[in-house]
């Protein structure tokens, strides 16, 4: 009888033409909607040479621009921080009323149009609101200023840290701190030495996430900023100012800058799983 | 230290968990809670840690109340069914975990914590593993290190939730005889949670036996499985056959026919109620004419040195299914009408 051998492929496993097809639409897709444009934002901003790129950079408005985004992601980062934190400790860890709606909160800046966003805070703090008068009156600058770009930026980004940590800390239940705790630990320590360190790549990844969105942020900013060039104006906004200006060596060369970090926050993930990928594998089992 | 439970009850979500419970712990005592999933033993023994508070009623360590003492101040040693490991500490860092969270006044310097740690690690019989990290050890090496980390902070009573839950059948029986004589060694008072009554009757000073939030019987192995006091415990414990019976006139009768046994002080003695057996406390009666149990053997298997017979007791529609055993000569083929009297038995009302 004749023997005849065939190349048995896991039946979960296509066809090889199905693969390679498969591959392809998808690594054409990248290249055609991410890293072309990607590119091109770094073309553009070369364009007439790295001088003046360096020299288009160095305008006290871009300075101040890139002063401004990173204030506000230096406030707004730790403060979503501290909430995500918080947030996703009393969904995954307690039992209380009014949780299922607290989830759904949370999830609100990403169902919102960023617009929408910056619109409430021009409805809350404007002129023709009913707090506006009296904020005047008392001297406090709120919209066009500082704070309503921090708030904007606080409301849009919230949802990054808290979203990581909740599928985590659930996961990983109570049995950890119930342990610290019988062992003598202050509810502080068990958080301190116990959770906190169970948790802390997928803090570190939602810190990534978070702070690469706030930086980036355009709609909501862009409402309640006013534009003032060197005072409200964000590296988002800058951009557009400059491109509208037709200013675009500068307007790239500032593009390409948040292009980096964004790109910065993907290689240093990549690093982190590499390099942990089996301690973060660990901490999200139990 | 003695530990008293009085008349606790535990609601989650206002179903009872645990209802109108009592236990007196002696000090030094090996303690089993014995039952079923649901029946209320981890809870207990959560309480008893202070990891839950009771909706009513109190616990006593020693003549103190510490029913609103929190599980810091309890100072209990608690092992976890799944271990709890603290993943991103070496060993030798779990175990010395509630030294180091001791205020500063009361914590021992470094080089005494180095010390104590190394001497729990020799009592756990795992020296030499002080740095290696929880995934790198088996499940056994992981029980032992829990809980030489509940005795590093030498507390004066051990709880155990399902101690040896997770482990394979050897390693298990290993842990089992280690676990009995580090009590004897220590002498701590110590409760352990199982629904391996095999466990616990090995085990156990004394057995506590649960059901659906009660406790049904406290007593030694002995007791529970030799003098059960409750229709769950005789047939929670060990093998058991059950037969609806009837006395009347001082004999017993199953569906209205004598079965050759008469009621003992202890049993029933009069109406209805249900007579329980062990298979081995059975005995053959060869006189076809003497009053008995009559049943056709459906199938008979061989367990090592017996043989089990499954027989269908009773008229046809109303018959009750038994297991006995029988001797290894005796005919069981299938069909096999055979005719029996319980030897010792038990008996219920209804």
């Amino acid at each position: 009888m004749a023997h005849r051998s065939f190349r048995l492929r896991s039946p979960t496993t296509e066809a090889p033409l199905a693969r390679y097809t498969l591959m392809a639409v998808a690594f054409l897709f990248l290249a055609l909607f991410l890293i072309l444009p990607l590119v091109a934002v770094f073309i553009e901003a070369f364009r007439k040479g790295a001088g003046e790129f360096f020299l288009s950079l160095d305008d006290p408005d871009t300075l101040a621009a890139i002063r401004l985004t990173l204030t506000v992601a230096g406030i707004a980062v730790p403060l979503n921080l501290v909430f995500g934190v918080a947030a996703a400790w009393a969904i995954a860890k307690f039992e209380f009323k009014g949780k299922a709606f607290l989830t759904t909160l949370i999830d609100l800046p990403f169902s919102v149009s960023p617009v929408i966003s910056g619109l409430v805070y021009v409805l809350l703090f404007g002129a023709g609101s009913a707090l506006g008068p009296w904020l005047k009156s008392h001297g406090i600058e709120i919209l066009f200023a500082v704070p309503g770009i921090v708030l904007a930026t606080v409301f849009v980004t919230f949802p990054f840290v808290a979203r990581e940590l909740i599928p985590l800390m659930q996961e990983q239940g109570t049995g950890d701190e119930e342990a610290a705790l019988s062992l003598g630990a202050s509810g502080w320590q068990t958080f301190w030495y116990v959770t906190l360190p169970n948790i802390k790549w997928g803090l570190l990844y939602g810190v990534l996430l978070c702070n690469a969105r706030a930086m980036g942020e355009f709609g909501a900013v862009s409402v309640v900023s006013g534009h003032i060039r060197g005072l409200t104006n964000t590296m988002p906004l800058h951009v557009e100012i400059l491109y509208n200006e037709y200013n675009f060596v500068a307007a790239f060369a500032v593009a390409s800058l948040l292009a980096a970090l964004a790109l910065v926050t993907l290689v240093v993930k990549t690093v982190l799983e590499l390099h942990y990928g089996a301690e973060i594998a660990a901490g999200r089992k139990h | 230290m003695d530990v008293s439970v009085k008349n606790i009850r535990k609601e989650f979500d206002r179903y009872p968990a645990l209802n109108d419970v009592s236990l007196d712990i002696r000090s030094g005592e090996l303690i089993a809670l014995l039952g079923p999933s649901g029946s209320g033993k981890t809870t207990l023994l959560r309480l008893i840690a202070g990891l839950e508070q009771p909706t009513l009623g109190k616990i006593y360590f020693g003549a103190e109340d510490a029913s609103h003492r929190t599980v810091q101040e309890r100072h209990v040693g608690f092992v976890f069914q799944h271990y709890a490991l603290f993943r991103h500490m070496t060993v030798a860092d779990n175990i010395a975990f509630g030294l180091t969270v001791r205020p500063r006044g009361q914590r021992p310097d470094k080089a005494e914590i180095r010390r104590r740690v190394g001497e729990l690690l020799e009592m756990v019989q795992l020296s030499g593993l002080e740095k290696r990290y929880p995934n790198q050890l088996s499940g056994g090496q992981r029980q032992r290190v829990a809980l030489a980390r509940a005795m590093a902070i030498e507390p004066k009573v051990l709880l155990l939730d399902e101690p040896f839950g997770a482990l394979d059948a050897k390693v298990r029986k290993e842990l089992r005889r280690w676990l009995r004589e580090f009590h004897d060694r220590t002498g701590h008072t110590t409760v352990f949670v199982t629904h391996d009554q095999e466990e616990a009757l090995e085990l156990a000073d004394r057995v506590v036996v649960m059901s659906q939030g009660a406790i049904e019987q406290v007593g030694s192995s002995d007791d529970v499985y030799d003098r059960p006091n409750s229709p769950f415990v005789f047939s929670f414990i060990g093998d058991s056959a059950s037969l609806p019976v009837t006395v009347t006139d001082g004999a017993m009768l199953f569906q209205d026919e004598p079965i050759g046994i008469a009621p003992k002080p202890r049993d029933i003695q009069g109406g209805n109620g249900t007579l329980f057996f062990r298979p081995q406390d059975v005995a053959l009666v060869a006189d076809p004419a003497a009053p008995a149990l009559e049943g056709r053997v459906a199938t008979s298997r061989r367990l090592a040195g017996t043989r089990i017979a499954d027989l269908d007791i009773g008229k046809p529609g109303e018959a009750h299914h038994v297991e006995i055993e029988v001797p290894l000569e005796a005919s069981a083929a299938t069909g096999t009408v055979l005719r029996f009297r319980p030897t010792r038995w038990k008996t219920f009302a209804e």
